[in-house]
């Protein structure tokens, strides 16, 4: 993959910017994982912000796919019998972990969170234990 | 309504940073990951650039008293480090080197209805519900354990 730093930089600020946007305004932590949880087990009163967050999301979903659709057309880097198991592993463990990538690696590194850093150097360690796994020793990069 | 309006505004600026930022594609994030291979460091520039700006306003939350739209902060509010942060962390990661997907981009890239996607996300929400229902039970047997002890 070619090295693209300043489209990374500037995507990054924007889901800085989307997360500030919920904390400073709405009080509320933009963790992807926690607002899918809440909709998955739904709380009386706690329903309607994840159903907006979540059509916003798909709605730059589709304005992803009017301006740059090569954005959304790769698909899983695994085949499919892993990719059943990678989803598993994703919705239980960000459960069990209280977080993913957006609720632990930007809203709670930025808040200094101890368990936040913590859990984040744990999920990139393993992230990159099963990539090397997958791409090196099940070769599915070949 | 303005709440809501923000909410929804968030959500898009989120998915359009994930797309703009290489996140929605999971051979971009295999390539950051697998640090043994042809090694692309791009996505670090992600959490650099999601943090550099979050931060101000994050270490403001601590200081202020509530929010400027809403009455409270809904935050977190544990500080210790238990086995269930560090497994659930641990296996989320193998689940994200495995597809390259996390939720946030897994569920932007519905929308290109690739198989892919779509099944990352089916089983996703599988496994949320799964943790839930496993929850649910913890929660029963200690209720049960709770009152025949008393």
């Amino acid at each position: 993959m070619a090295f693209t730093p300043v489209s990374a930089l500037i995507g990054g600020a924007l889901i800085g910017a989307s997360a500030s946007m919920m904390l400073a305004l709405n009080g509320r932590i933009a963790g992807i994982s926690g607002v899918l949880g809440g909709l998955v087990r739904p709380q009386r009163g706690d329903v309607e912000w994840r159903i907006t967050f979540m059509a916003g999301l798909l709605a730059g979903g589709v304005l992803l796919a009017l301006a740059y659709p090569r954005a959304l057309l790769a698909t899983s880097a695994s085949p499919i019998a892993l990719t059943v198991i990678a989803g598993l592993l994703v919705g239980f463990g960000t459960q069990l972990g209280g977080g993913c990538t957006s609720g632990h690696g930007v809203c709670g590194i930025s808040r200094f969170s101890m368990r936040s850093i913590l859990a984040t150097l744990t999920f990139m360690a393993t992230g990159a234990l099963a990539a090397f796994i997958v791409q090196h020793v099940l070769g599915s990069a070949s | 309504m303005k709440q809501k309006l923000v909410t929804f505004i968030a959500g898009v600026v989120f998915a359009v940073g994930l797309g703009i930022s290489g996140m929605t594609n999971p051979a971009k994030v295999i390539g950051f990951l697998d640090v043994t291979g042809a090694w692309d460091p791009s996505l670090a520039f992600v959490m650099g650039g999601a943090i550099g700006i979050h931060v101000l306003v994050a270490q403001w939350a601590k200081k202020a008293q509530r929010p400027l739209w809403a009455d409270a902060f809904v935050l977190p509010t544990r500080a210790d480090i238990d086995g269930r942060l560090l497994a659930g962390a641990a296996l989320f990661g193998l689940g994200w080197g495995t597809a390259g997907y996390c939720p946030g981009p897994a569920l932007v890239s519905l929308v290109g209805l690739t198989t892919g996607a779509l099944t990352f996300c089916a089983s996703m929400i599988a496994g949320i519900a799964a943790f839930h229902g496993f929850a649910a039970t913890r929660r029963e047997r200690a209720d049960e354990s709770n009152s025949t002890r008393t």
